[in-house]
């Protein structure tokens, strides 16, 4: 009996929530939400913050050897934006109930997913201005998208990587473009990192709509509102674009302009790759962990010092006023 | 080797140093936590995890600060540092304030009906309720 009036009292309070989804009014912290929402945007808001965080390595692989002091410089910069998106979705994941700690500790422990693209290694020069312009233009598709989220903290958290993240494309796009009007070998080096990071980042936006049980649910509580076909079809309509500017090609024998659909025709993804580098079997996935951990292991000492150091200024505070 | 150590740093915490906290989904406000839809189950957190701050942004002079995000830190000298790193990288700002997000108190959301409605039958406090003849200038 008791139970039966629980039920109703939860459909009732779900009908109230979809129908201020429905209205486009912003979902807030303090209020009353649906379990499976609460999950889902815990999920994708830490998993995105994962993502950002661990997307710091294959570029800072390159920063000490980068061709230039302008080239060192932006490509620091962009890292440290990279850490600063990190933060602003962890703590717009903190409003949901986790704690820092606790998604730090499910990334260490390998339990949580981030991006699969970062399982990828960084060979060249040429890498830096591939994932750039591919890679950071495919995550602004979705978080161009994302900025009209309904849960209204991690909104906010989008538009502010936004804004920042047009940055990061146009340097990679303009780092190929140098290489493209360089020597034979410059020229070699930016067509090979094309190759390389064009499919990984088509596989960027998951698995394809009739494969993404999570999708429909997604799109009526509105956390997204493109689907991942969709999505993966626009970035390849701007791409196939951009690319003939550098005077390059993609690696698909089937792109071609499908004047029926309005659309750019492509290839089928390598989908049994896509599900191995998810399951943590890519080219990187072990080293990129193990980097995470040691970084974490090796900077505990910085953090007791600094818990230490707060309680010894606050304890002298104390006295003086004593 | 290092997933090893981790689980067992983790076991160890579990089972001596760390308190248990019953997290609430809220870090500012007074919403109890049954009304919350945050997760029941206690979890273990670190004695030693940084305290969360609110941090209030000015972006240029003559304009309120207004909140911007929150991020964790030792102390309020700390927070400051941090906030400048994480929230005015681009100029975004001339002034910061932070506030340990503990001591931040908000209204609930269940009262919203309550403490707002009535203001929206009130509108002769708006200047557009009183119509007045053309000739009227400067009004």
């Amino acid at each position: 009996m008791y139970k039966a009036i629980k039920m109703t009292e939860i459909t009732r309070l779900e009908s109230v929530f979809q129908d201020k989804v429905d209205k486009e009014i912003k979902v807030e912290a303090m209020d009353w939400m649906p379990e499976a929402y609460r999950k889902t945007n815990l999920r994708q808001i830490s998993q995105h913050a994962h993502s950002e965080v661990v997307g710091m390595l294959p570029e800072g692989n390159w920063i000490t050897r980068a061709p230039s002091l302008k080239r060192k410089a932006i490509l620091i910069a962009k890292v440290q934006d990279e850490a600063g998106h990190g933060l602003y979705l962890y703590s717009a994941a903190e409003t949901l109930g986790s704690s820092r700690e606790e998604m730090v500790a499910d990334l260490l422990m390998g339990k949580a997913k981030y991006s699969s693209i970062f399982n990828y290694p960084t060979l060249t020069w040429a890498d830096m201005g591939a994932i750039g312009w591919l890679v950071d233009g495919a995550a602004i598709l979705n978080q161009v998208m994302l900025c009209r989220t309904s849960y209204g903290p991690y909104a906010r958290a989008m538009v502010r990587i936004c804004k920042e993240e047009s940055f990061h494309q146009r340097q990679g796009f303009e780092a190929l473009l140098e290489l493209s009007r360089g020597t034979t070998e410059q020229k070699a080096m930016c067509q090979d990192a094309i190759n390389r990071w064009w499919w990984p980042s088509l596989m960027m936006f998951g698995p394809k709509d009739s494969d993404s049980p999570n999708s429909e649910l997604s799109m009526k509580w509105k956390i997204k509102r493109k689907t991942n076909d969709e999505l993966r079809q626009q970035f390849v309509d701007m791409i196939a674009q951009q690319v003939k500017i550098l005077g390059m090609t993609l690696p698909d024998s089937e792109l071609k302009w499908n004047d029926k659909r309005g659309h750019f025709d492509f290839g089928e993804i390598n989908w049994e790759e896509f599900w191995n580098v998810v399951k943590g079997n890519g080219p990187c996935n072990k080293q990129r962990l193990h980097a995470r951990r040691a970084a974490h292991d090796n900077g505990s000492w910085v953090r007791e010092a600094a818990v230490a150091y707060a309680e010894k200024k606050a304890a002298a505070k104390k006295q003086k006023v004593a | 080797m290092p997933k090893k150590k981790l689980l067992l740093k983790n076991k160890k915490s579990l089972n001596s140093t760390a308190m248990q906290i019953q997290i609430k989904k809220f870090y500012y406000g007074d919403i109890p936590e049954e009304k919350s839809s945050a997760p029941s189950t206690p979890v273990t957190r670190d004695e030693h995890e940084w305290p969360l701050w609110e941090v209030f942004i000015r972006s240029k002079q003559g304009l309120d600060h207004k909140h911007v995000g929150s991020l964790h830190a030792t102390d309020a000298e700390m927070a400051i540092k941090n906030a400048r790193d994480v929230y005015t990288r681009r100029q975004e700002g001339i002034s910061i304030w932070v506030v340990e997000s503990k001591n931040l108190h908000a209204s609930n959301p269940d009262d919203a009906a309550m403490l707002y409605d009535p203001a929206a039958d009130k509108i002769y406090r708006h200047p557009s309720f009183y119509n007045l003849p053309e000739e009227v200038k400067h009004m």
